[in-house]
């Protein structure tokens, strides 16, 4: 009886365990080794433990992936703070001013794009904003721009359509966060503070902190590592390191140069996201899971 | 947390605040944005298309492309090819991650501190990441790529999603019930069949839901791992030269009937809880 007791979580557990540890944390740590391989496709890959890979890649490389890997996080850093400043007052509206009745519907108004396939949607955004599309033909009628301007292959194309893509992941944690708060405290905040400015920033904003953070976890990595869109909306001065990532694996193949690239951008995000959780702390990041 | 609402309702913090405009303004122009390029997509649906790609200019109203949707060689089949993996490696995430999640829920055990740590990296990691991780695994044991690996990484990725989503319905319902069919001298296995699981059934039906929808939409992973297989995001992506009218009147079926299907899941919910 006691030894079923104690067997019964492994039982339950163990298929999915035995699942993620073969096809997901083996996957990741195989990564690192491939990486330390040397050879090319025709005579294949051996270990040689070659650390110097992730030198040659940053020191005097042909192709500058430092740059790759800085434009990757400027543009995922960007588009996250747009959808923060976005999102924020969204999910305030859906909080504390739609009715109860009508929350869920607008809730799912917000959501509408998810119901649209990724790349279709971004492949609209290109239809729409393109040289000779609606909106660029509207403003050169109107001489607000020049004959020659364009949006499609500017960062900030790329930002946007991140941005667009990337909004309800935001919204959603920031609205969950703040349907949390009890409304007695708010009462308590104004019968302490007084004016409806402080009341937001002593209470509101604190207690919502969890769902920022939630949300700038899901956004930030997401853009970061994003290739569609820099490939869709953007050009050549947009190549980011997503794009260098895929591009390496399967048009030149070159597997232990990718491999690394990929385990760069894991340390890089992973370092980002601590230090960030160090300075502003996470609350329950356990809750998250 | 209704009563919480009502009471939120009821007693606005300022009379003032209820009147300011900015936020409703703010919330509609946001989802009009949103909408920009559904709208699209479904209007030029039903556009006449002279070269077989999509125009500014309006031809006419016409159903042929819905009418011819396999005419566009290659896009059935990358339609079929999607939803086929969608719904196998969901159904195989259900599950497997079912069972996983109630083990981590329920139980406290060695090693689940790391699973639950596994799961949200899962979660976590950027998909260009997860890709090529899973195409650097298999290529060091020499399995060659295709629809079989297509859903092995589909059921990977959707596994963190099933037991996050169960784990949110079981914390919230307490094992009183559980309790109750043991005192009452239910054998464990049949407590099982009779109690929990009708219990998680919702929660089983919006992971499942969940994990189409991220199977249906995955470009990423999937692009690393496809081979020479062509699901419906790799198709429409591989098309580089404007986008053939049925790409746009397949967004609109699907997009069409994801809606429904979440209003569906909607509408019983509300009559479960009434």
């Amino acid at each position: 009886m006691k030894l079923r007791k104690y067997a019964t979580p492994y039982l339950l557990g163990g298929v999915g365990s035995l699942w993620l540890i073969v096809l997901f944390l083996i996957p990741l740590i195989s990564q690192l080794l491939v990486s330390l391989m040397t050879g090319n496709l025709d005579q294949g890959y051996t270990l040689t433990w070659n650390f110097g890979i992730y030198r040659e890649l940053f020191v005097g490389a042909d192709v500058n992936y430092l740059l790759f890997l800085g434009r990757s996080l400027l543009f995922g850093a960007t588009a996250t703070f747009i959808t923060i400043v976005v999102a924020y007052p969204v999910a305030y509206f859906l909080a504390f001013r739609a009715s109860a009745r009508w929350k869920n519907p607008l809730l799912l108004l917000v959501m509408l794009s998810f119901f649209v396939s990724f790349i279709i949607r971004t492949n609209m955004w290109v239809f729409l904003l393109g040289g000779q599309g609606p909106v660029l033909s509207f403003l050169r009628n109107l001489h607000l721009i020049g004959a020659d301007a364009h949006v499609l292959g500017t960062p900030g194309a790329v930002i946007g359509g991140m941005a667009y893509n990337d909004l309800a992941f935001m919204v959603l944690p920031i609205y969950v966060a703040l349907e949390r708060i009890d409304p007695r405290l708010f009462e308590a905040a104004q019968d302490l503070y007084g004016n409806q400015r402080t009341v937001f920033f002593k209470t509101t904003l604190p207690l919502s902190r969890s769902g920022i953070f939630a949300g700038i976890l899901l956004v930030f990595i997401d853009t970061v590592g994003d290739p569609v869109n820099p490939s869709l909306l953007g050009g050549q001065s947009t190549y980011t390191l997503g794009q260098a990532i895929q591009n390496v694996f399967l048009t030149q193949q070159e597997y232990n140069v990718a491999a690394a690239l990929s385990t760069v951008m894991m340390i890089a995000l992973g370092i980002i996201l601590f230090a960030y959780a160090r300075v502003f702390g996470t609350d329950n990041i356990e809750d998250l899971v | 947390m209704t009563a919480a609402n009502r009471l939120a309702d009821a007693r606005p913090l300022n009379p003032r605040a209820r009147r300011r405009p900015l936020l409703p303004i703010i919330y509609w122009l946001v989802v009009a944005i949103t909408l920009v390029p559904i709208a699209v997509m479904v209007v030029y649906s039903f556009n006449v298309a002279p070269n077989h790609r999509i125009t500014y200019v309006w031809h006419g109203f016409t159903l042929n492309y819905y009418v011819h949707l396999a005419d566009l060689s290659g896009l059935w089949q990358a339609f079929v090819l999607s939803i086929v993996i969608a719904v196998v490696s969901g159904l195989i995430s259900v599950l497997i991650g079912t069972p996983l999640a109630l083990a981590l829920e329920r139980h406290r055990f060695w090693g689940r501190r790391l699973l639950t740590g596994i799961l949200f990296v899962d979660i976590a990691a950027p998909s260009i990441v997860v890709g090529a991780a899973a195409l650097s695994f298999f290529l060091s044991i020499g399995v060659h790529t295709g629809v079989v690996t297509i859903l092995l990484v589909h059921v990977t990725f959707n596994i963190a999603y099933v037991v996050v989503t169960l784990r949110a319905r079981l914390s919230g319902v307490g094992t009183a019930l559980e309790q109750a069919a043991a005192d009452l001298g239910a054998a464990p296995v049949n407590a099982f069949f009779r109690v929990t699981l009708p219990i998680m059934m919702p929660g089983i039906v919006a992971a499942f839901m969940l994990a189409l929808a991220m199977s249906i939409d995955d470009y990423v992973i999937t692009s690393f791992v496809a081979g020479s297989a062509t699901t419906f995001p790799l198709f429409v992506y591989g098309v580089k030269t404007g986008l053939p009218p049925q790409v746009l009147c397949m967004g609109t079926i699907i997009f069409a009937v994801g809606l429904l299907l979440a209003l569906l899941n909607g509408a019983l919910n509300r009559r479960g809880r009434a």
